[in-house]
């Protein structure tokens, strides 16, 4: 690890103070945050990232970074609430059980009590070429220099929103039930605050797989807003190499609004199987408003993986991403609310 | 230069004693640490003097309830922290990168993970470790339910698993043999005594009633 300056701001205007700094890389930024460290640090002791200075927000105050509640706008999330908070809030429990599974299918205990939702939709990619500095070749941590995962070992890879540059899978599960009900993050930047839809953070691979989201450097993460709900009808379907304590496979974050049989709301968002937090707009415009059999949900299944990319090791998740959306569904349509 | 840093850090704060499995230890710690910081001399060559030089962070936290003030290279880690300067290789390191628990201990009450666990962020903090679970001679119920129960053969993971597990069993997630399984799977047993480690930690519920 190269020395750094380790910085402790009491609030998030000092915090983004701290932290201008112009880089085009999110992982060569040299200046970066420090929630939970599980991310950060693994990745600076591979090397992978090598900041100059890291800004501890774990303590710094402010109501809406730490609390969890309704609004008039909707239900407000703390980018500072730890994994494990989060999961373990009896009205996230109630009102929400897409965002309550989605977190303690993932990681490990430990890692849900250090780590903090902020740092959570910004986790990197599994990619064991981006993760080992070794490999010459890999976009997103050397800009330009090729992509080692193309011809190499890629069953873990997404089949979804891939580019040639870079077939690189989204690893985190809390993005896609965000994704799916339609949040919006709210950040603070040099520039002041400014709301963007949570959908809009994450940017495809495409050519510049480097460049991971819309965050300018320096804009800190201060919270995430749910516009409607509850969704008690909701739920998280991970399914992986080993029961617990494992990245997805595939997943599916799906929430219904049903009248008798009909489906009158539909939110789908796939995880394990793309680059990005991943809306299955497609098998939900198939859904909406229709009833909602197991045909119909094969169907939009088949729908949305029409456009799927495989490479040598990873065409399993095609039908595995199907089964796991229709699995998904079916838990969602069966619960007893 | 790099390697002889970190070797003498934690060498000058180690107690002087004779050569014994825990010096061994010790040692190889250091080693490891000193590896570890080898591949960052590539980047090094490539920059600045000043920025190849250690910054340090001044902390004040507790470890078993002494307070401890260390003026520390914000690259130190809990672990390395604990099982090098502090004296207290309880802690294990298994991979060093959040994957096996087994460096497992309590900050402020909670179960965390000493390998991504820097001491420049401790200010204030109490940490707990496995060499600060026994009440004296007493063991804990847990410790005592790990003997009771066989549930350690090699021993290694085992004060990760038992610092989860008093965690585990407190936060209320060990209600059923399901329930102890998945909230103790960032603990791994390469000698997969699972099990009986479900066993201990039921046993251990119980007598805490
Ligand atoms: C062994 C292992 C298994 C795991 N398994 C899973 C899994 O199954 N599912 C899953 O979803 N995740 C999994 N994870 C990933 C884990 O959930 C993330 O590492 C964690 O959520 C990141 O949060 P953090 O607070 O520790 O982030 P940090 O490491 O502190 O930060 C991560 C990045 O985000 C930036 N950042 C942090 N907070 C903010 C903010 N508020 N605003 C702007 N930038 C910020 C940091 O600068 C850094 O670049 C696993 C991790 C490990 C090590
Ligand atoms: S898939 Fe993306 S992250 Fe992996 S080697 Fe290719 S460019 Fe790098
Ligand atoms: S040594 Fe910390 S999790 Fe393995
Ligand atoms: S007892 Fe050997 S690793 Fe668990």
């Amino acid at each position: 690890m190269r020395p750094f300056d380790y910085e402790t701001p009491q609030d998030a205007a000092q915090a983004v103070a701290l932290s201008e700094a112009a880089a085009q890389s999110h992982v060569g930024s040299p200046v970066q945050y420090i929630g939970g460290g599980t991310t950060l640090l693994d990745l600076m002791k591979l090397g992978v990232m090598r900041p100059e200075r890291v800004v501890a927000i774990d303590g710094i105050g402010g109501d809406s970074l730490n609390a969890v509640k309704k609004t008039d706008q909707g239900l407000h999330i703390g980018a500072l609430v730890s994994m494990a908070e989060l999961a373990d809030n009896g009205m996230i429990e109630r009102d929400y059980p897409v965002l309550r599974d989605a977190l303690w299918k993932a990681a490990s205990p430990q890692i849900r009590n250090m780590a903090r939702l902020g740092g959570n939709v910004l986790q990197r990619t599994r990619c064991p070429y981006f993760r080992d500095t070794t490999y010459d070749q890999c976009n997103k941590r050397v800009p330009g220099s090729g992509c080692a995962a193309l011809d190499g070992f890629n069953r873990l890879h997404a089949v979804l929103g891939t580019s040639g540059s870079c077939i690189a899978t989204y690893a985190g599960d809390w993005a896609q039930a965000l994704v799916a009900l339609d949040a919006s993050v709210s950040v603070l930047g040099p520039d002041g605050p400014r709301v963007l839809p949570f959908s809009g953070l994450h940017r495809l691979p495409s050519d510049a797989p480097h460049i991971e989201t819309t965050l300018k450097p320096g804009e800190l993460i201060t919270g995430f807003t749910i516009p409607d709900g509850p969704w008690p009808r909701s739920t998280y379907v991970k399914v992986r190499d080993r029961e617990s304590y494992a990245f997805a496979n595939a997943s599916a974050a799906v929430a219904l609004e049903m009248e008798g049989d009909i489906a009158t709301d539909v939110r789908i968002a796939l995880g394990g199987l793309a680059t990005v937090p991943w809306r299955a707009s497609k098998a939900e415009a198939q859904l909406r408003g229709r009833p909602l059999g197991e045909a119909a949900m094969e169907a939009a299944a088949e729908a949305e993986f029409a456009d799927a990319v495989t490479h040598e090791h990873n065409a399993f998740k095609v039908p595995l991403g199907k089964a796991t959306l229709v699995r998904a569904l079916t838990e969602a349509k069966a619960m007893e609310i | 230069m790099a390697a002889k840093c970190a070797q003498g850090y934690f060498m000058s704060s180690r107690p002087a004693m004779p050569v014994s499995r825990r010096s061994f230890i010790g040692g190889s710690a250091a080693a490891i640490s000193a590896a570890g910081s080898v591949g960052a001399g590539k980047a090094k060559a490539q920059s600045s003097a000043s920025a190849d030089r250690a910054k340090k962070r001044t902390v004040s936290f507790t470890v078993n309830g002494d307070r401890r003030e260390m003026e520390a290279d914000t690259r130190l880690t809990l672990l390395d922290a604990l099982r090098g300067p502090l004296g207290l290789p309880g802690s294990k390191k298994g991979c060093d990168h959040g994957q096996c628990g087994a460096c497992t201990v309590h900050v402020d009450g909670q179960r965390m993970l000493s390998c991504f666990t820097l001491v420049a962020g401790l200010e204030g903090k109490e940490v707990t470790t496995i060499e600060g679970l026994a009440n004296g001679d007493e063991l804990h119920p847990l410790q005592q339910a790990f003997i009771d129960n066989d549930a350690f053969q090699c021993g290694y993971c085992t004060p990760g698993q038992i610092m989860s597990g008093v965690a585990c069993i407190a936060e209320g997630h060990a209600r059923t043999p399901a329930e102890i399984r998945e909230y103790m799977s960032g603990n791994i047993c390469r000698c997969a005594a699972y099990p009986n480690i479900v066993a201990a930690v039921e046993q251990a519920r119980d007598a805490e009633g």
